[in-house]
């Protein structure tokens, strides 16, 4: 346990003195939110822009540190020969797997203490049917662990550079085809389909139901994430390659 | 029980062999030294013995354990210093030996630590920006902090400047004063002579040759005596009285191709007496440089000595 919680620290330390993940986990969401709730240039319909958009935005964010953060610093740490050094510490595989969810789930609430409170500033109210803070915390469990089992996939297989590049472009898809600013609706119907497949989509669908008043929280939206929290780790923990 | 322990040890990278039958033990409180040119197989060894790589056939123990299937209870004890990298770049010396002690039950403390290996002067700055010393160092720090009754170092003086090298010596000498068991690798004579107690010498996955310095360099290669003298001597002379074949190899450094006997040494100083030539030395050994290039010769892989160079990429 005294190597979990050291690492648990060490990990959180290390993420917040990066620029790159600061910039992409904070920096990003925080100028979206903003920027989309006062300049109203999305096709939010008779929805306001806030209420669209900082259920959104907290599925990016969510997103940003799970995926992109934690996958871009594991395939640094596999290049730089860290993870095959820690390979002969008594700090056990799973310990180190552990300390990198708790790093995660503490970024993400970061990231929430900073978010909600500029979505309350300029007007976001958790109102209307179907709004659920549990079903909220729910589903950005399981995205977590279906986004983090997306960037570890990733970084376990690929060179850290071209690692770096596919989460990064992969982040911009999953940005553009997950609901987060562009509502589903407005996506050609093939592509609308292909995208609901996506945690990314279930995700956001997810929280726009559960913390913006969208209605009741896709069934699909569990199922997609369900599955994605089993297939994405499964696959990531049976290739990743560890030097 | 010896501290480390393979026979017959073969590891394989799909059809390519790397490592081919290696044998050898090291007693605790013993330095040994697995030398040979680059490619040798000397890290896919180790990285055996660290618990890395499982081997394709050949018995490995570590203080009596094998290192694949009882590899939770053999880290503790051992400590691990790779060739390249392993340690975040972002972090300083302190923090990352904080860090660790954590993983280890009886940590050294991490004062007692930095001083040791001298870095207390940099313990903040991030590992990227330390010298190729001050990594080698802090890496080395990392494989101490346990208490390990083994350590393996793979080239632990690769990049690392002569006043740096001194401080490394130093340690290793030390710890094998406590006791420690050291695997060590090096591609260099000089740094395995003056480390080792023992060295094992590796070529193209085999072990060429095993003993301490002393033993290796009398190993020569063939019967042969060596004299040096003044230069540009008649050896055509010389070569009458001995009936054997002579060569001034370098200028007035003679070899002579015969079974050293005190016939043969008395009459080498009779025939320079005669021509009132001093004696200055006369070897019937061969030194561990002549017997290592004899044994492991010039191979394409062996290093230039003008240049430094390059790590080969491990896959």
């Amino acid at each position: 346990m005294r190597a979990l919680w050291a690492q648990v620290r060490a990990e959180t330390w290390m993420t917040l003195r990066r620029g790159e993940t600061l910039l992409v986990t904070v920096g990003i969401p925080v100028v979206f939110v903003v920027f989309f709730s006062e300049v109203h240039v999305l096709p939010t319909g008779r929805v306001p822009a806030v209420t669209f958009v900082v259920p959104g935005i907290l599925a990016l964010a969510v997103m940003s540190t799970a995926m992109v953060a934690l996958g871009s610093a594991t395939g640094f740490e596999r290049a730089y020969g860290v993870l095959k050094r820690l390979g002969a510490t008594p700090l056990r595989r799973d310990r180190l797997v552990a300390a990198k969810i708790a790093t995660v789930v503490g970024v993400e609430l970061i990231q929430g203490s900073v978010l909600v409170p500029i979505g309350l500033g300029l007007g976001w109210r958790l109102a209307g049917a179907g709004t659920s803070v549990p079903q909220a915390v729910g589903l950005v469990l399981l995205a977590t662990i279906a986004f983090g089992g997306v960037g570890l996939l990733l970084a376990g297989v690929l060179r850290a550079e071209v690692n770096l590049a596919a989460t990064n472009g992969l982040y911009l898809v999953l940005l553009l085809l997950g609901g987060m600013l562009v509502p589903l609706s407005k996506l050609p119907g093939g592509l609308a389909a292909f995208a609901r497949l996506l945690p990314a989509a279930a995700l956001s669908s997810g929280l726009h139901a559960s913390l913006g008043g969208a209605g009741a929280v896709p069934v699909e939206s569990w199922v997609v994430l369900a599955i994605w929290s089993l297939a994405s780790p499964t696959v990531a923990s049976l290739t990743f390659r560890w030097e | 029980m010896p501290a480390v322990e393979c026979s017959e040890l073969v590891v394989r990278y799909g059809t390519t062999t790397a490592v081919d039958g290696v044998s050898l033990s090291a007693e605790p409180g013993e330095v040994l030294a697995l030398l040979g040119p680059n490619g040798a197989g000397k890290t896919s060894t180790i990285e055996v013995l660290e618990g890395y790589r499982e081997p394709a056939s050949g018995r490995v123990r570590v203080l009596g354990l094998d290192p694949r299937r009882q590899h939770r209870d053999l880290v503790a004890r051992i400590g691990v210093m790779l060739q390249r990298g392993g340690v975040y770049p972002m972090v300083g010396p302190r923090r990352v030996i904080d860090l660790f002690a954590r993983y280890y039950p009886d940590p050294v403390p991490t004062d007692e630590l930095l001083d040791l290996v001298g870095l207390a002067e940099v313990e903040r700055t991030p590992w990227r920006h330390l010298s190729g010393g001050e990594q080698q160092r802090c890496s080395l720090a990392l494989s101490l902090v346990g208490r390990p009754e083994v350590v393996f170092l793979d080239e632990p003086t690769a990049g690392v400047d002569p006043e740096g090298r001194i401080g490394l010596r130093s340690l290793i000498a030390g710890l094998s004063a406590r006791n420690t068991c050291v695997v060590m690798t090096t591609h260099e004579l000089a740094e395995a002579e003056r480390l080792a107690d023992r060295l094992v010498i590796i070529r193209s996955g085999q072990v060429l040759a095993g003993g301490t310095a002393a033993e290796l360099a009398g190993r020569g290669s063939g019967p042969v005596v060596r004299f040096s003298s003044r230069p540009g001597l008649d050896i055509g002379g010389l070569e009458l009285v001995l009936g054997a074949v002579v060569i001034e190899e370098t200028r007035s450094s003679y070899r002579v191709e015969v079974t050293p006997t005190p016939t043969v040494t008395a009459a080498i100083a009779t025939w320079l007496a005669e021509r009132d030539a001093e004696l200055i030395e006369l070897r019937t050994t061969a030194s561990l440089e002549e017997t290592y290039l004899s044994l492991v010769g010039t191979e394409p892989s062996a290093p230039t000595p003008a240049r430094p160079q390059r790590q080969r990429r491990r896959r």
